[in-house]
């Protein structure tokens, strides 16, 4: 063997070492043949659509948020106009973005404006059209899309402790990368998503706020009738469960302050208990934190004999009467079922959303779906592989055999460099891989058929297996550009299942370049190498 | 081996025939679409709510339907989905429904009535404890650990861990992901008749398992819709442009050409197979694979028409077409022939999830690789015929002429 070759052999044989590495060496290297098998099966990751469980996209209402903060805004701005004096006609919440302040006092407008760009440096003020001293407010676009974002990462953040409080394996949490808005919720394996959803979409909003007229209202009119038709200042009325017991579950409505005591945020435990009053149903105990509980204590001391509302997601869960001092712990009753409250205590401590979202996409595939298909799959696979392989050894006889090892190597390539870089094989992977079959194949074929062409025309062995694998190698390499640049633009322009098309067709393509044209000369320069010149060439 | 020898076949004189066939096909594959009512979109491209549904027995379709109604899901179809080779799914049936225009909250709403009223009508009413058929493996290894059938303690939850697993499993894999009766899992490792008592205790069986379901928003379908047509359409554009490069325009028009002709007669067919076909993301990944197919088999043929240009400079275009399809004939076959017989394998063997995908390949691999030389070659030809006698210049390619170049720098 000359040295030139040998360099080429060693060359190709680091590079199934590393697939093989790649395979079956990580994350720890592999000492018994189990751990071999483990290494594999961890490193292989199927989609949801081979082996199983439900895929969900849901859409974060980032307007929500961007509405709170305007709502905020409103709020303190009138807040602030009353305690320096400022005196404006009204003040209108245009718009998620907008705040319309009309008819401030010509001697005032200056005052206006520096207080707006002191005291709210997120909006930018100006003139108003067709509102004479009337100002708008305008929410800075920098300011719109840092709550964009930050409202995002929330949603991320609190739907991944949610989920892993679920105790599910391997959930998959992570921007769709398809809409600004949008979130993937993988979860492996799970064939009824329901409670997983329900625990995602759950609101989680808590507030303890103070109940200010005891009894609660049958309904909203009555509320304010018992009121003249105008609510206190700084009072809210909520919906909530009738108390009495009654299974009609009427909805009655409760007065509340608007200001809660304490909100979720400053919980630092909840976790499911029974209920000692109704045996057979559950509570959430909770705790407060240190800092909380200085300010929950004293309230809850100087209003005794006073009812405090539990408030989930705007709805009262409860309204118990305060009977003494309460620090830092506390109970949600409620008729909840053992699952319901440990839901709800994963809920509180996986802390709220910042924004509702909604379901646009769920797609469900049963474990046992998965399993027939990963089944059938693999087996019709490996068949049609092996036919393929024998038709090529019957075919091309001793080059067939070089077919088949550079076809082999191909796929291990792919397959390990699926498996190193993490990609997820999927149906339309799969679809990927079928047609780097059929391409590596064809590119032996061409290549045998060229050199044979070649022999027939009277070459000598060395110069046919030259001339043929340079004549194949243009053609090969235009198929190969042209359906690659078809690859980058479904890759760039494709959504999840076309991109793992075109991730598949990608590595499986440049396999191919590598091991049927490089690869596979090397086994012929080899082979010619330990031949007499007139013996002849089996193919 | 050699299948061929110095073929010598006159293709592009059978033009007028290939042309006559494609015809054929395409109107055939029309009709077929007209029969069906037009190509649909699926859930994937529409947006909607479908659940598969495994039953124990013979599905009860009228009983299933009558169920919906009285849920109040109007617009519901119910249809069995069996698959041939796969027995477990003898018993399949597909509910959907389609809630024109209406919102995500509609369809997840669609999508729970659909599971409430198959547990009201399927369910085992009279007994309010869980379902086996869609219990999961810690559910249910808590549920043994709790109950401890075989009596081992407080150490035994890794113990009942495994179990759970093992039945889960049991279920899944061995018996299509429905169990009929309990004692069909007797033989489980490590289950002992106290194990079956336990289950029958603490669980119910319900007739019927979900065995896959999708709801698709309206907009997200939308969007998807659009994304798949924009990327299949660039990624057209691309093979156009790269082919016209190498080649010229006539080349890559007429490959393109040649791959929407595979594509339309593929839909054809499935239109034709298909009592309910569906343009869903499976089946764009298949046609997008069929591109790919076609395309590859039109180039090597073109590619050896660039090698001949220079070759044989003297000959019609039509005789070098001709000859480059001869001589590129045996690997026509071969790697046609090869890759038919994987897709078919895949189509026979493969399996429900990939069946569609197999068939359009089916079909598309023989498409595919007749409108090479039945569609794709006979375009340059009767292209450069037509320019030819416009103008009268004499047919030679830009590959030609940097041939020439090549040629009379060589000889310098």
């Amino acid at each position: 063997m000359n040295q030139n070759l040998k360099w080429k052999a060693i060359f190709i044989l680091i590079v199934v070492l590393i697939c093989f590495y790649g395979l079956f060496g990580l994350p720890t290297f592999p000492t018994s043949w189990s751990q071999l098998v483990d290494n594999f099966s961890g490193r292989m990751q199927l989609g949801l659509d081979l082996r199983g469980g439900s895929h969900l996209v849901l859409q974060v209402q980032v307007q929500e948020a961007i509405g709170t903060h305007c709502d905020q805004t409103h709020d303190e701005l009138i807040d602030q106009l009353h305690k320096q004096d400022i005196t404006v006609g009204e003040v209108d919440r245009l718009s998620n973005t907008q705040i319309l302040v009309k008819n401030v006092t010509p001697s005032q407008t200056g005052a206006f404006q520096s207080l707006v760009q002191d005291q709210f440096p997120d909006f930018s003020v100006g003139p108003a059209a067709g509102e004479q001293s009337g100002f708008l407010l305008t929410m800075k676009p920098t300011v719109v899309s840092d709550i964009e974002q930050r409202t995002m990462d929330q949603s991320l953040d609190t739907i991944r402790r949610r989920i892993s409080g679920l105790g599910l394996k391997e959930p998959n949490v992570a921007p769709t990368g398809r809409g600004q808005d949008e979130i993937l919720v993988e979860l492996p394996g799970e064939g009824d998503p329901t409670r997983a959803k329900q625990v995602i979409q759950a609101g989680g909003q808590l507030k303890f706020q103070l109940v200010l007229d005891d009894n609660p209202y049958p309904s909203e009119a009555a509320a304010l009738a018992a009121h003249s038709g105008v609510l206190p200042p700084d009072s809210q009325l909520l919906p909530g469960t009738s108390e009495t017991g009654d299974q009609s579950g009427g909805q009655v409505w409760y007065l509340l302050n608007r200001a809660p005591i304490i909100t979720g945020a400053d919980l630092r435990d909840a976790e499911p208990g029974p209920n000692p009053q109704q045996p057979g149903f559950y509570e959430v105990h909770f705790s407060v934190s240190t800092a909380a509980a200085k300010r929950f204590g004293p309230f809850t001391g100087s209003n005794i004999g006073h009812r405090m509302a539990v408030v989930l997601d705007n709805q009262v869960q409860s309204a118990p009467v305060i009977n003494g001092r309460i620090d830092d712990q506390g109970e949600i009753e409620g008729t909840f079922t053992q699952d319901s409250a440990k839901d709800l205590s994963l809920i509180l401590n996986a802390g709220a959303l910042p924004a509702s979202i909604k379901y646009i996409e769920e797609r469900t595939i049963g474990p046992s779906l998965g399993a027939d298909s990963i089944r059938e799959g693999v087996q019709a696979s490996v068949a049609s592989l092996i036919a393929v392989w024998i038709f090529l050894v019957v075919y091309y006889r001793l080059s067939g055999i070089n077919a088949v090892v550079a076809l082999l190597l191909n796929l291990i390539i792919l397959i390990a460099f699926m498996a190193i870089s993490g990609a997820t094989l999927t149906l339309p992977g799969i679809a990927g891989v079928v047609l780097t079959i059929g391409m590596g194949v064809d590119s032996n074929v061409l290549v045998f058929e060229r050199i044979r062409e070649e022999l027939r025309n009277g070459k000598a062995n060395p110069s046919a297996v030259d001339i043929g694998f340079d004549k194949a190698f243009l053609t090969i390499i235009d198929t190969h550009i042209t359906t690659l640049v078809s690859a980058a633009f479904l890759f760039l322009f494709g959504t999840g299942p076309v991109k793992g098309f075109a991730i598949t067709l990608t590595i499986g393509l440049l396999a191919n370049l590598f091991t049927s044209v490089y690869v596979s000369r090397v086994i012929f320069d080899w082979h010619l190498s330990r031949m007499t010149r007139e013996a002849e060439l089996s193919i | 081996m050699e299948f061929f020898h110095a073929p010598n076949f006159d293709w592009m004189g059978k033009a007028k025939y290939f042309a006559t066939l494609s015809a054929c096909l395409l109107i055939i594959g029309g009709v077929a679409a007209f029969m069906h009512g037009g190509l649909h979109y699926g859930i994937d491209f529409k947006g909607g709510a479908m659940v598969i549904v495994r039953f124990s027995s013979a599905p009860p379709i009228s009983k299933i339907r009558s169920a919906l109604d009285a849920a109040g899901l109007k617009n519901n179809e119910v249809t069995s989905s069996s698959d041939i080779s796969n027995a477990n799914s003898k018993n399949d049936v597909m509910i959907r429904v389609e809630q024109g225009g209406e919102g995500e909250d509609a369809l997840n709403a669609a999508k729970a009535t659909i599971v409430s009223a198959l547990e009201k009508n399927f369910g085992t009413p009279s007994n309010s404890n869980p379902d086996f058929n869609s219990a999961v493996a810690t559910d249910l290894a808590n549920y043994l650990t709790r109950r401890d059938p075989l009596s081992l303690g407080t150490a035994a939850g890794d113990r009942y861990t495994q179990m759970a697993q093992a039945l889960i499993d049991a279920r899944d894999k061995d018996h299509g992901g429905i169990v009929a009766d309990f004692s069909q899992l007797s033989n489980v490792s490590g289950v002992t008749p106290a194990v079956i008592d336990a289950l029958k205790a603490g669980y119910s069986l319900n007739s019927f398992s979900i065995t896959e379901s999708q709801v698709v928003g309206p907009t997200v379908g939308a969007q998807l819709r659009r994304q798949a047509i924009l990327a299949t359409l660039y990624a057209l554009a691309g093979m156009l442009i790269y082919v016209a490069f190498r080649f010229e325009w006539i080349y890559g028009a007429a490959a393109v050409i040649a791959v929407f002709h595979d594509v339309l007669i593929t839909l054809g067919f499935f239109c034709l197979f298909y009592n309910k076909f569906e343009i869903s993301l499976t089946v764009i990944a298949a046609l997008l694979t069929l591109v790919g197919y076609s395309m590859n088999d039109t180039i090597v043929i073109f590619d050896r028409v660039r090698e001949n240009l220079r070759l044989m400079r003297r000959d019609k275009l039509s005789v070098i077409i001709n000859r480059s399809i001869n001589q590129t004939l045996s690997r026509t076959i071969l790697t046609s022939g090869l890759t038919f017989l994987t897709v078919f394998l895949l189509f026979v063997f493969g399996g429900q999830v990939l069946r569609s995908f197999s068939f359009a390949m089916v079909v598309g691999v023989v498409v595919g690789t007749y409108s090479s030389f039945g569609i794709a070659a006979p375009i340059v030809v009767i292209w450069n015929k037509w320019r030819g006698q416009g103008a009268t210049v004499p047919v030679a390619s830009s590959a030609d002429k940097r041939a020439e170049r090549r040629l009379a720098e060589a000889r310098r």
